[in-house]
């Protein structure tokens, strides 16, 4: 009996050992996946926001989590890659601290309000994340959010004592080298095997968000003299890009570079409609009425002077009609016509003067920001319910992309574009069309095994509540784009991801 | 006798018994022996399950059979698309039985017993990659059969009797691939429901041609059941009135199905026996899994299932080696109830190979010892669960599935 036992115990053991199930080919195996001609057991990304995982007007930890580098470095462990380690926010809520005071906003969530509408709001807290705590690095996450392509190679970005005054950036200071480190210095110095660079993207989209209220500096090879909603110059665009190509490349490594889409797509600039002012026929007979004398006499008028060219007083007519209506704004590439109405013989009082100088109605093709979504149709100063945002007063334009200056943004990111393409070609390193993709999410979007992924803002399941920054599942996205072109390029075969397993905005009430 | 004992504990080497669906057939260490054979065979009181009639033909007045398997399955799934990954980590289950017959006269027999023929312990990674459709499953169904045998003449007889089963069920899902709360924990749902409970019955007959050889039936009723009182716990939910998830109670129903069996056994050479069971189990009677939430704002979980009648062709051999040690050996072949494109997680079963063996211990006139051992064996296969849905819109789960099985039991029978 005793042997009976003992001898069926030690049956019972070898069959604990040796039932695990075993697939013919298990994908955990080595070989099942390859890395091909790159070598993936080191991998740093290099880049901006989007590199690092920001998400809904924040950095976050979740949002990292689910960075594209990220992920790309999860399906990389299949096929030979290595640790990835990414410099982790504090908390969920995302907000800077410079020595106690909070610097920059918490993370947008979808909070219903009192009438159960519901909308973005900050997610409310006291955020924990100092960025005077250096973090130990290396980090093989690289990304730091709002840096343009020439930060990358500027000295002293990390330096937290330049964060005030804007002279360095409050997410490198937490885990910079050294006061005077560079961002492309601190990824170069970690030798790796593979690089992902993709960075740009803020060298023509500050531009855009501000409503163009920068400045283009094509022409301008300096950008210490830049503002920081300046477009930036391609030929210093081309030339920081190259340098941060041969860093990364230096040692031989392999590596994706990823180009800049067309920003106007993105549910900052389309979620407005131009048209967004009602109105009922009354209204609109009284507000013709105000600006007739505008319409028939001064712009002709101005035209007849030749003053401003007939076109252009065409396009400052304002003309509303019963229904939807193109509000008013402020164009700062129009003629300013402030003194010349306040003179003979027009002789206008300054306050209307100033009111008509650089007035004209937005036009379709237009982009109004999503932030001007807050103040449209509102009346400011409670004291004068006639003063309306967008009908009696203008749009500033901050709001307001106009067609000008979206051409400026076309050109400058058409140049930058035929750099990257151009470097990926010579030095033979895969090269990721993300214009390209950007423009099929806007176009009817990129179908999964979920339904279909838009660029449509808070439902479409791409863009995050900021309107610029995607969701995990928009990142999910672009890793898999950035798999397939490493494939393609170095016949690797690393598997992609189900983009339908990645969130999309999370809803919370504070 | 050493050698004999190691040698005979090695031939059960490939043995279990695991069968389509959530039916598990361990109800005894003899017929599981052989292959789960046993209703045409008579030689304990296991045929208070497996053919009540046979219990009247039994040499000994009193018999009692107790027994334990402890089950050891795994499943493995991998995507190879995306390199997705997951094993099982499903505790050991323990089903056991117990049996008692008692001769009254020389044509009546009385008997009792207790026995788990559905049951299923299934416990993956957590937020693993088919997380929203189960993370862990515990079902299990206790059948209470006291019965009553009776011979019509040497060659005919009738057994059955009711039955009560007490069940109970917990399942843990998430409530689908992504919703998190705000630090990015899976929102899932935990499904209770314990002392359900509910009455079947089972009908048995036996004929016997000749001395060796013996047919019989066994019929055992559909038994739903049906928990009214169950309660379902939402986890890491959004603090948000767009995701209205609040502990609630529900209603669930789960079938048992029934199952009929016909088998014949025949003795031959004096020492040998041989044994063949047809079970067919009537499993279209699993055609969705529903889960009706008492909070109206909370929408009623529906799992198609759609299970299809399903055979198992089990084959059985014994043989007293010497006084003291039988040995048996089996094997079945267990066709699988589910359907192409309903292949659910929670239960990954395809048609599997079946081996069996083990050996009865005599001590002394009384006391015996019966041990046995079950080898399942699925093909590794390429399946998908297509009727799961996201915003109205099917999201089928797919992947490769290699599951096994290895279940070895001990049992004590005392007679007198």
């Amino acid at each position: 009996m005793k042997n009976i036992l003992k001898y069926t115990f030690a049956v019972l053991a070898v069959g604990f050992v040796s039932c695990e199930p075993e697939f013919d080919t298990p994908v955990t195996d080595e070989g099942f996946y390859t890395s091909g001609m790159a070598d993936l057991s080191k991998y740093v990304s290099v880049g901006n926001s989007l590199t690092a995982g920001y998400a809904d007007g924040a950095l976050y930890i979740t949002g990292q989590e689910n960075s594209y580098p990220n992920i790309m470095a999860q399906q990389f462990s299949f096929a030979g890659g290595g640790e990835f380690n990414q410099p982790l926010m504090n908390d969920n809520l995302g907000g800077l601290l410079l020595g106690g005071t909070q610097i920059t906003e918490n993370r947008l969530v979808l909070a219903v309000d009192a009438n159960g509408n519901p909308g973005p709001v900050r997610l409310a807290g006291t955020p924990t994340t100092e960025i005077t705590n250096k973090l130990t690095g290396p980090f093989n996450n690289m990304g730091v959010p709002g840096a343009k392509s020439f930060h990358l190679v500027a000295p002293g970005y990390g330096n937290a004592a330049g964060v005030p005054t804007g002279a360095a950036n409050p997410y490198y200071a937490r885990f910079a080298s050294s006061e005077s480190a560079t961002v492309i210095s601190d990824a170069a110095t970690q030798n790796a095997t593979f690089f992902s660079l993709w960075i740009g993207n803020n060298d023509i989209l500050s531009y855009a968000t501000s409503g163009g209220s920068g400045v283009d500096q094509t022409g301008n090879f300096d950008p210490a003299t830049y503002g920081g909603n300046d477009i930036t110059d391609p030929n210093v665009f081309a030339s920081v890009y190259s340098q941060q190509v041969d860093a990364l490349t230096a040692n031989g490594a392999k590596g994706v570079l990823v180009n800049i889409p067309e920003v106007t797509s993105i549910p900052y600039f389309t979620t407005v409609p131009t048209n967004a002012i009602p109105l009922d026929a009354a209204t609109a007979g009284a507000l013709n009425a105000q600006f007739a004398g505008y319409n028939t006499q001064i712009l002709p008028g101005l035209a007849a002077m030749g003053v401003i060219t007939p076109e252009e007083a065409a396009m400052r007519m304002i003309n509303f009609s019963a229904g939807q209506n193109f509000p008013i704004m402020t164009d700062d590439d129009l003629t300013d016509l402030t003194v010349i109405l306040q003179g003979a013989p027009f002789s206008l009082p300054q306050e209307l003067a100033v009111l008509l100088g650089q007035l004209r109605q937005v036009k379709s093709d237009d982009l109004i920001v999503l932030t001007a979504s807050s103040i449209l149709g509102t009346t400011p100063d409670p004291n004068n319910p006639q003063g309306v945002i967008g009908v009696s007063i203008p749009l500033s334009d901050q709001y307001v992309l106009a067609v000008s200056e979206q051409a400026r943004i076309t050109a400058a990111s058409t140049a930058y574009n035929a750099t990257i393409q151009a470097l990926a070609g010579a030095k033979g390193l895969a090269f990721v069309d993300a214009k390209s993709a950007l423009a099929s999410l806007a176009n009817g979007g990129i179908a999964y095994d979920g339904g279909v992924l838009t660029s449509q803002f808070v439902t479409g399941g791409a863009f995050s509540l900021d309107g610029v920054h995607p969701t995990p599942r928009g990142y999910a996205y672009t890793a898999n784009l950035i798999i397939r072109a490493i494939n393609n390029t170095y016949d690797a075969t690393i598997p992609t991801v189900h983009i339908g397993d990645y969130g999309t905005i999370t809803a919370t009430n504070n | 006798m050493k050698k004999v004992l190691v040698l005979a504990v090695f031939a059960l080497a490939s043995a279990v018994t695991y069968a389509g669906g959530y039916r598990v057939s361990l109800q005894g260490n003899k017929a599981l022996a052989m292959g789960h054979t046993g209703v045409a065979v008579i030689n304990s009181s296991e045929s208070v399950f497996f053919n009540p009639a046979a219990m009247v033909y039994l040499e000994d007045k009193f018999n009692i059979s107790v027994g334990v398997h402890g089950v050891f399955s795994n499943i493995a799934y991998q995507d190879t698309q995306t390199g997705a990954n997951a094993r099982t980590d499903s505790p050991v289950g323990t089903p056991l039985y117990l049996y008692a017959s008692y001769q009254a006269t020389d044509w009546l027999a009385f008997g009792l017993g207790v026995y788990t023929p559905y049951g299923s312990s299934v416990e993956y990674e957590k937020d693993w990659e088919g997380s929203h459709l189960v993370n862990t499953i515990d079902l299990q169904a206790i059948y209470i059969q006291p019965t009553v045998s009776f011979k019509i003449n040497d060659k005919l007889s009738f057994g059955g009797g009711p039955i009560y089963v007490t069940g109970s069920v917990n399942f843990n899902r998430n409530l689908n691939r992504t919703l998190t709360d705000i630090d990015g924990n899976r929102a899932n749902v935990t499904i209770d429901a314990s002392g359900v409970t509910s009455w079947g019955w089972v009908a048995s007959s036996m004929f016997k041609f000749t001395d060796n050889l013996r047919i019989g039936a066994t019929y055992r009723s559909e038994i739903i059941l049906e928990a009214e009182e169950g309660t379902a716990e939402f986890e890491n939910i959004p603090n948000s009135p767009l995701t209205p998830f609040q502990n609630t109670a529900i209603d669930a129903a789960m079938p048992l199905p029934a199952e009929m069996t016909v088998g014949m056994s025949y003795n031959f050479c004096e020492k040998w026996l041989f044994a063949f069971d047809f079970n067919r189990t009537f499993w279209d009677a699993y055609e969705s899994l529903d889960i009706n939430f008492e909070n109206p704002a909370i929408p009623d979980s529906k799992n198609a299932r759609n299970y299809k009648n399903a055979s198992v062709y089990r084959f059985g051999m014994q043989y007293e080696a010497t006084k003291m040690f039988t040995l048996r050996a089996g094997y079945y072949f267990d066709e699988s109830p589910v359907r192409e494109g309903y292949f659910a997680p929670e239960t990954p079963r395809n048609d599997s190979n079946n081996f069996t063996a083990g050996l009865t211990v005599n001590l002394g006139e009384h006391l015996q010892i019966d041990a046995s051992f079950l080898y399942s064996h699925f093909k590794e296969i390429d399946a998908s669960y297509n009727y799961y849905f996201e915003n109205g819109q099917a999201v089928p789960f797919k992947g490769t599935y290699k599951t096994n099985a290895f279940v070895p039991g001990l049992g004590l029978t005392y007679k007198l």
